[in-house]
């Protein structure tokens, strides 16, 4: 089953330098493991890739059912260098949530996630 | 005044963050003194470039320099100030605390309160008469993340600021000021010093001083805490056109509890201030700050009924020996100019334009560092991620150049305006004529010794 991201977390993106950064909370604190262990680096790596320059690095917060991303090279140089509209990754959040995710039924289904829409 | 162990563990100081950047509402402070009972009100001004902007204009005038919004601010909360004892702390003093602190008396004198405002001006902060020194004695202030030494762009060095913590604005409050005003304090200081001056929080009690900087993390971005650009269930935040600005109401043993005033809009929820929580986060388990490490690892939250949300358990790590600076220099000039073609195939006539103007730049010799085309409506905030399913009923076609050299950029910005007669057909929007040059002030992050900077304080009346 498709599972999109933006159905089972918020997010919420900011800027240090040239790098992203990209907090994803599960909207439900038992989605939380299922996030962790989806939301890989690799996964996250392959999703950015074309978008950003640099690397990923990723840290898990449990206790806020979050996970916190650093996506370096995302803002052509950042701050007043950068000549993007999103200059300070304010909407990398979403950019982040638009991952759609292949889950086997019978797990989406213990878990309640909610399928994605039929195109 | 002694207070007993059980007043002292009962009682509750509150914290009110009245502006979370220089250009934030100004209407908040005065809400936040009005709206209900504080006894601080926080305003932070400053961001990463704001002391090279200030330093600009303290050259330009040296009575300036400093937050100007601050002053107004101040006259809008005067009277609680004067009249019911709420303390205001501010890192309003950008480049210039003195001349912002006679700005503020000046306004107290003006409103007959002459006596009554206590003005602690914190400073050591600026570094930049002292960068020459500092570098010859072997402090190489290398860039944080290219590792580059300063020596690199001395020359084109405009501002040099460490970020200084919660002490010399805990000495101000205890030598009786009311009002502190300081240069480049970090934010979450300005909450956590208020808290550390009232409930005697030692220099070593890490767990309480990682709560006050995590309180002060909650906080220092005014109302994107309690509703303001808030993902989750956006649609039915109520009346975010009177949003509540967040204030801590916090324990002598390092709990908070994250409110606002009754009958102001917006919401505060345990997925609020998570939101806010992982803004511009780094490494969670390690949040240095000049006070403390704090670990947001150790953080919990839990709803205390209608907009309260109760924030316990946090730990902290003694701090390093370094303090963060803040350089900013001067890196070349920018330009970014806009178009915006019409239905149909609005995106086809928006990317001529660009191969059409790109070929007219490169006719004439000019070279920049970067030229970036974005084009907005399609995917200029998601580039590749944003699916091209359905036609664009308009495309802003906006493209930017940056490099060393002024008249390159110059010259890119007359080549706007013309694409509306010579280039691809259906174009409008150029109302505000040829795109600015601006120079650029660049961020250069780095570290020192926290034996080389020493702090001041001094309260003036």
């Amino acid at each position: 089953m498709k599972v999109r991201l933006v159905d089972i977390a918020h997010a919420r993106s900011g800027d240090k330098g040239d790098t992203a950064n990209v907090g994803v909370i599960a909207l439900e604190p038992g989605w939380y493991p299922f996030l962790a262990k989806t939301l890989t680096l690799s996964r996250v790596t392959q999703h950015f890739d074309g978008v950003i320059t640099g690397g990923v690095e990723r840290f898990e917060l449990p206790n806020l059912y979050a996970l916190n991303f650093l996506l370096h090279g995302a803002l052509d140089g950042g701050g007043t260098l950068s000549l993007k509209t999103d200059a300070q990754g304010k909407v990398f959040s979403t950019a982040m949530l638009r991952m759609v995710l292949d889950v086997p039924d019978a797990e989406a289904a213990a878990l309640g996630l909610p399928a994605a829409p039929v195109p | 005044m002694e207070s007993s162990p059980t007043t002292q563990s009962s009682r509750i100081v509150r914290v009110a963050s009245g502006q979370g950047f220089w250009g934030d509402w100004l209407d908040a402070p005065r809400r936040q003194v009005e709206g209900g009972q504080v006894d601080y009100l926080m305003l932070d001004y400053l961001a990463e470039v704001t002391m090279s902007i200030l330093q600009k204009q303290k050259e330009r005038d040296p009575a300036m320099g400093y937050a100007r919004d601050f002053i107004g601010a101040m006259e809008s909360v005067l009277t609680a100030v004067t009249d019911r004892g709420v303390k205001v702390i501010a890192n309003a003093g950008g480049v210039n605390p003195y001349a912002c602190a006679r700005a503020v008396l000046e306004v107290a004198r003006a409103r007959g309160a002459a006596g009554k405002v206590k003005i602690g001006v914190v400073t050591g902060d600026d570094l930049l008469p002292r960068i020459d020194e500092l570098i010859a004695s072997g402090h190489a202030l290398s860039n944080m993340e290219t590792g580059e030494p300063l020596s690199a762009i001395r020359d084109r060095v405009l501002s040099a600021n460490a970020y200084i913590g919660s002490e010399p604005i805990v000495e101000a409050l205890r030598l009786g000021a009311n009002v502190v005003v300081t240069g480049r304090s970090t934010d979450t200081a300005l909450t956590m010093a208020p808290l550390r001056h009232e409930f005697g929080w030692g220099a070593e009690e890490w767990d309480k001083l990682a709560a006050g900087i995590i309180a002060g993390h909650i906080i220092e971005c005014g109302a994107q805490c309690s509703g303001g650009n808030c993902l989750y269930d956006w649609r039915n935040i109520p009346d975010l056109a009177n949003v509540g600005y967040p204030i801590v109401e916090a324990r002598a043993d390092g709990t908070f509890t994250v409110v606002k005033h009754p009958g102001t809009g917006g919401r505060i929820n345990v997925q609020s201030v998570t939101e806010q929580l992982v803004y511009e986060m780094g490494d969670p388990h390690s949040y240095i700050t000049p006070d403390v490490v704090a670990d947001f690892s150790t953080i919990h939250l839990e709803a205390d009924g209608e907009n309260r949300v109760r924030v316990f358990g946090i730990e902290g790590r003694p701090a390093t020996d370094k303090l963060k600076v803040s350089v900013a220099y001067r890196a070349g000039f920018k330009a970014v100019g806009t178009l915006v073609y019409a239905w149909p195939v609005a995106l086809e006539k928006a990317q001529l334009a660009d191969r059409v103007l790109r070929e007219r730049l490169d006719t004439m010799g000019l070279r920049f560092d970067q030229i970036l085309t974005e084009f907005v409506g399609v995917s200029a905030t998601h580039g590749r991620l944003a699916p091209q399913t359905s036609e664009a009923q308009e495309v802003q076609f906006r493209v930017g150049v940056r490099g060393p050299d002024r008249k390159a950029v110059e010259r890119f910005t007359r080549e706007i305006v013309p694409l509306l007669l010579n280039g691809p057909p259906s174009v409008t929007g150029v109302a505000a004529g040829r795109p600015k040059v601006e120079e650029i002030v660049a961020y250069w992050p780095a570290l020192v010794d926290k034996t080389v900077v020493q702090t001041k304080v001094e309260v003036l009346a």
